[in-house]
């Protein structure tokens, strides 16, 4: 049996570094059993699920079923409301960020773990929470009604406004991680040229975290597009008007599992889709 | 004001005519850190480059960036052309500055970097491109006028700082150790070409480096900066020949020593006496080349015993095309021979030599 004490051996191999190839008492070779089976078995209880699906999927049937107009309509919402969602976030998530990595004010740290709540959140509780501060007797949402007639609830913003919730934060840690690594002093020689601080960040950062921005908007809007719990919580589940595709898998899995399964193939080829976007970003060796 | 004798003075010199008036630089930036304090008065006036000329860590850069209005100053005071500064943003102040590594925005390219600032300043987006299209014509750089920054040599990007940071017709360049990031080759060239264009500039420069030959060959005057405060400041004739600290006296290769002068002799405070021409008394400097020194093995028969010192080797060096020995004993110094007299001496670390330097070689000068 090999010793249990060769993590080193085990990344070795893996990660590819010679520093770590001296390690450990296997060297490149041994592969010790306690690592090798619990992360094959992870391997396969990552995989099972997906496999199963695309095996128990009713292919025949499968055009027939997605091309019904309750699919379009669910399939539709999601993309809307998800981009919807990333657009929000984008337009009030960079100012946070870049106030999070480029002020000093009291209780910063505070504030940033606010910011980082919703990701640890159980989305049901977000959804509660939302109901409670912009539902229609809401602490906000009372005025909001009373002074403009907007209502959030069980609408079509409600859902944008739940998917925001949860997605934003994945948003703000990224840009601001990019804004961190960026070299301030770009904004320091921008404004020697009569810059204001403005028009550095919207002329010279802006443009240098653009990647950042691009990375976070796709790790949100894939957040947004599954996002289940604040949203039923918050907006219900009404056909057309709030029942995303998760909802929508939800509740046909009650009715129809057949469905159930056509529509998460949906939602899978579109995760597919956006990990390959990502590839180049975060699953090329570093 | 002093800024009356001041204009009257230099009213002559420079040929522009500026709307505020001929007033120049005339700054004193204090900045406190922990540990650190700088405390340097400047003034400079129209069409004079100043070099701060120190060592690492002396607050050269923190002067630029105080000059910049990029660090705030503690105390002291900044006026450009009779105006005051020191409250000013640095997006308010018309100051160009040249940063050490550039600081090219590297999503635009060589025209729009230089028309950033003019774009800044008000100018529209055609006329903006045109400014920028004329400087980096006069730079030289017209076709590189598409590049990105990271496509751009060394030296091209040194000028298209150059370029950008003058586009905004600032009254105080500020350029930050502008040779350092240049290989020895094109550093040659790019120091006659800023030399070229520093000149032409009609309003005050101030360049840092830590390069004495750089500080002399761009600068008409040095302000010489260790740990915060300004040590010396004159001529890069008048400091060369007349150091009065020992990083400058190494800067500019000369053994330096401090003493007390009663006639020709000058007693100096922890050592030997130096016979010189001059005549002086009290607090003086001493000054020789190493060149003016001359190695014996063997006590010289027949020679003065005026400045004629025991000493060992300490080290050896090639030094050009000569050997730098640095020689510690009764007078530490440094002196330079050929590689053949070295070999003759049978010079190497350890070796006793006597070593004799004639008085008219040095130099003495009031401390």
């Amino acid at each position: 049996m090999t010793p249990p004490d060769a993590p080193g051996a085990a990344a070795g191999p893996r990660t590819d570094r010679p520093r770590r190839l001296r390690t450990g008492t296997g060297g490149r070779r041994g592969v010790p059993l306690p690592l090798l089976l619990p992360g094959v078995l992870a391997l396969a209880f990552l995989l099972l699920p997906l496999l199963a699906l695309l095996v128990r999927a009713p292919w025949r049937s499968l055009p027939g079923q997605l091309t019904g107009p309750e699919v379009w309509q669910a399939l539709q919402l999601s993309l809307v409301s998800a981009t919807a969602a990333t657009a929000v976030s984008v337009v009030l998530g960079v100012p946070l960020a870049w106030l999070l990595a480029r002020t000093r004010f009291p209780g910063r740290g505070f504030v940033r773990a606010l910011v980082t709540l919703p990701l640890v959140l159980p989305p049901v509780v977000g959804g509660v929470a939302l109901l409670l501060a912009l539902g229609r007797n809401g602490v906000i949402g009372r005025w909001l009604d009373s002074w403009f007639g907007i209502t959030l609830p069980f609408t079509t913003a409600g859902v944008v406004v739940a998917e925001a919730f949860v997605a934003m934060p994945f948003l703000v840690i990224s840009v601001e991680g990019t804004l961190r690594a960026a070299d301030p002093r770009y904004e320091e020689a921008a404004a020697t040229l009569g810059a204001s601080r403005f028009t550095a960040f919207r002329r010279v950062t802006l443009p240098l975290i653009a990647p950042g921005i691009a990375a976070g908007a796709v790790l949100a809007w894939a957040r947004a597009l599954g996002e289940f719990g604040a949203t039923i919580t918050f907006a219900g589940n009404f056909p057309g008007r709030t029942q995303t595709m998760p909802l929508a898998v939800y509740l046909a899995l009650q009715n129809d599992p057949e469905a159930a399964v056509s529509l998460s193939l949906v939602l899978l080829a579109v995760s597919i889709t956006v990990l390959a976007g990502l590839r180049d970003r975060w699953m090329t060796p570093s | 004001m002093t800024n009356s004798a001041e204009s009257a003075r230099n009213l002559p010199a420079p040929p522009t005519a500026h709307p505020h008036g001929p007033g120049g630089l005339h700054a004193r930036l204090v900045v406190d850190r922990p540990g650190f304090r700088l405390d340097v008065t400047l003034a400079a006036a129209p069409g004079e480059v100043l070099a701060l000329l120190g060592p690492n860590g002396a607050g050269k850069t923190t002067a630029l960036r105080a000059l910049a209005g990029l660090t705030p100053l503690t105390d002291g005071h900044l006026r450009l052309d009779g105006a005051s500064l020191e409250h000013t943003p640095p997006e308010s102040r018309p100051v160009g500055v040249v940063f050490q590594d550039y600081l090219l925005f590297p999503h635009l390219s060589a025209l729009d970097n230089v028309a950033f600032g003019p774009r800044c300043r008000g100018a529209g987006k055609a006329e903006a491109r045109a400014l920028a299209a004329a400087w980096l014509e006069r730079m030289g750089l017209a076709p590189q006028a598409d590049t990105k920054p990271r496509r751009l040599s060394g030296g091209q990007a040194q000028r298209v700082a150059l370029a950008r940071a003058l586009a905004t017709r600032p009254r105080l360049l500020l350029l930050d150790e502008p040779l350092a990031a240049l290989d020895a080759r094109t550093r040659l060239e790019v120091r006659a070409r800023l030399r070229r264009h520093l000149a032409e500039f009609e309003a005050v420069s101030v360049l840092v480096t830590h390069d004495p030959l750089d500080a002399m060959v761009l600068a008409d005057r040095l302000v010489v900066v260790e740990r915060g405060r300004v040590v010396q400041e004159g001529t890069p004739a008048d400091i060369a020949r007349r150091p009065r600290t020992d990083y400058i006296a190494r800067l500019v290769g000369l053994n330096l020593y401090r003493g007390l002068a009663a006639g020709h002799t000058v007693r100096l405070d922890d050592g030997p006496a130096i016979t010189t021409t001059e005549e002086l008394s009290g607090p003086v400097f001493v000054a020789f080349p190493p060149s003016a020194v001359t190695l014996f093995r063997n006590r010289p028969a027949g020679a003065s015993a005026r400045n004629l010192w025991r000493c060992e080797v300490a080290g050896l060096q090639t030094h050009g095309d000569q050997i730098r020995a640095d020689l510690t004993g009764e007078l530490p110094l440094a002196a330079d021979l050929t590689t053949l007299a070295a070999a003759e001496l049978d010079l190497r670390p350890g070796a006793p030599v006597w070593a004799t330097v004639k008085a008219t070689q040095t130099h003495a000068y009031p401390a």
